[in-house]
């Protein structure tokens, strides 16, 4: 019955090279921790990976009850904490996904680094890697900002701030993150939202296709 | 892909007639024990990410995320504190050479040197050699910079009383209640309850008195006769004033719910 199911989708849209592509590649002995238990380095990136579906699974449910809104969003939060069933493991889920994700990121790049595999002809995934670590900041900061706590107010004051003060372009790059040249409000928590939920997740989704394209063109470094 | 003349395709598709057979490459050929990704090392794969899993959710179950109080634009006496991972640059902008005038070196140059090196490390490190004893100064500098942000990361978290912190800020709903002062019981309530249970029953010597769950009759009787550490007769007044009080907390309490 699968098999047959299989063979009409293959014969309208063909689907076996597709599927053949994702599915062969060598995984090489000196990466593989079931023959050298010291190759348990090259997991790093894979868990990462892992991470970020877990924070893109458990920020889909957050959306659920999250309000974006001065004067919910705060209220949506303690909500979700308190009453909503399994909310707190799915905020904490989320909260300290993103503090794991910056640890294995680090492991990872630290690996590449060390063992020097981003030497020629792999620079632009190296590249490609940095930037997903900066977009994962920037993730981290702008989601610092949406439970509305103290906390979350006042570093991102610190944060504006900040920016303000970047030569040339400071006041207009504070008036883009927060809306307004002086007031951290409302206009600054939607705008933090569509970033932390919008642009940022559609740039990660960009580069980590790239990311994993360009691992099975290349393949996985040869061993030091 | 197979091209050329004499292609036979499905319908008046691109799609070719031909069917390739969907079986796994042979990895017998390649060096070592190499592997089939699919499904062998996914298999092991999956099992060190479960491990990984249950790791990460018994963190998540023994420390809840935290939440603290409302944001209040005007708590002047708020200290702000960036997540862990921008410790180190907060830690950074206190030192002499990276604020006030030099804001912008603390801000943006050395910063910037560190990541924007990171980012370009192939290109910086463009010598042949991987092994890192053959590459001296891009491992140095990365050493380097990561004993930077390790320490100050370090020096700025220690500076900092985490526990005196959350116990300073700890989430509290703003409150609902409405305190009718036109009621006939707040009289007596002003009269006699206010001191300890406050102002809008939120207590203070005494506990709150919204959510309780009694009967008009029950808080009656606490009135006079008092409950654990709470003495008798706090309540003086006539039997009606008293069923005016009761009937005052049972309407606060109804209008909270």
């Amino acid at each position: 019955m699968l098999q047959k199911i299989y063979d009409w989708i293959d014969d309208r849209i063909d689907i076996t090279p597709i599927w053949r592509d994702i599915a062969d590649h060598e995984v090489p002995e000196h990466v593989n921790p079931a023959h050298h238990f010291s190759a348990f380095v090259y997991c790093f990136g894979g868990l990462t990976f892992f991470v970020v579906v877990i924070q893109i699974l458990s920020g889909m449910f957050l959306t659920m009850y999250y309000v974006p809104d001065i004067e919910n969003a705060w209220k949506s939060v303690y909500y979700l904490q308190t009453e909503v069933a399994h909310g707190q493991i799915v905020r904490g889920m989320h909260h300290w996904g993103a503090s794991v994700v910056i640890v294995m990121l680090l492991l990872h790049t630290l690996r590449v680094f060390f063992q020097g595999a981003y030497k020629k002809p792999r620079e632009l995934n190296w590249v490609v890697g940095v930037l997903i670590f900066f977009v994962m900041l920037g993730l981290g900061f702008t989601g610092y900002l949406l439970p509305w706590d103290n906390k979350a107010y006042f570093a991102t004051q610190v944060g504006l701030e900040m920016a303000e003060q970047v030569p040339l372009i400071g006041t207009q790059l504070k008036i883009l993150l927060a809306g307004d040249a002086t007031i951290v409000g409302a206009q600054t928590l939607t705008r933090f939202f569509a970033i932390h939920v919008f642009f940022l997740p559609a740039a990660l989704f960009g580069l980590l296709a790239a990311h994993f394209i360009l691992i099975r063109r290349q393949g996985i470094s040869g061993p030091l | 892909m197979h091209k050329g003349k004499g292609m036979k395709f499905v319908g008046d598709s691109r799609i070719s007639a031909e069917r390739k057979p969907n079986i796994p490459k042979d990895y017998s050929e390649y060096p070592g024990r190499t592997e089939a990704f699919w499904p062998n090392f996914l298999l092991k794969e999956w099992l060190a990410g479960a491990v990984f899993l249950v790791g990460f959710l018994c963190l998540t179950l023994a420390h809840p995320s935290p939440l603290e109080g409302m944001a209040d634009p005007t708590d002047a006496a708020y200290i702000p504190l960036p997540d862990w991972y921008f410790l180190f640059l907060y830690e950074l902008l206190k030192y002499q050479f990276a604020s006030g005038d030099f804001i912008l070196l603390g801000m943006l140059v050395l910063p910037g040197l560190a990541f924007g090196a990171l980012l370009l490390a192939p290109f910086l490190d463009n010598g042949p050699g991987r092994r890192p004893h053959q590459r001296p100064v891009a491992v140095g500098m990365m050493l380097l910079g990561l004993v930077s942000v390790v320490w100050l990361t370090y020096t700025s978290a220690a500076n900092v009383d985490w526990e005196s912190r959350a116990e300073a800020n700890k989430p509290i709903p703003a409150s609902e209640v409405t305190i009718d002062t036109e009621h006939p019981g707040y009289a007596s309530y002003e009269n006699s309850c206010l001191a300890c249970h406050g102002a809008e029953l939120e207590g203070g010597a005494g506990p709150t008195l919204v959510g309780i769950d009694l009967t008009a009759e029950e808080i009656a009787t606490i009135a006079v006769d008092g409950i654990g550490s709470m003495p008798a007769d706090q309540f003086q007044g006539t039997d009606e004033e008293l069923e005016q009080l009761a009937d005052f907390i049972i309407t606060v309490n109804e209008a909270a719910e």
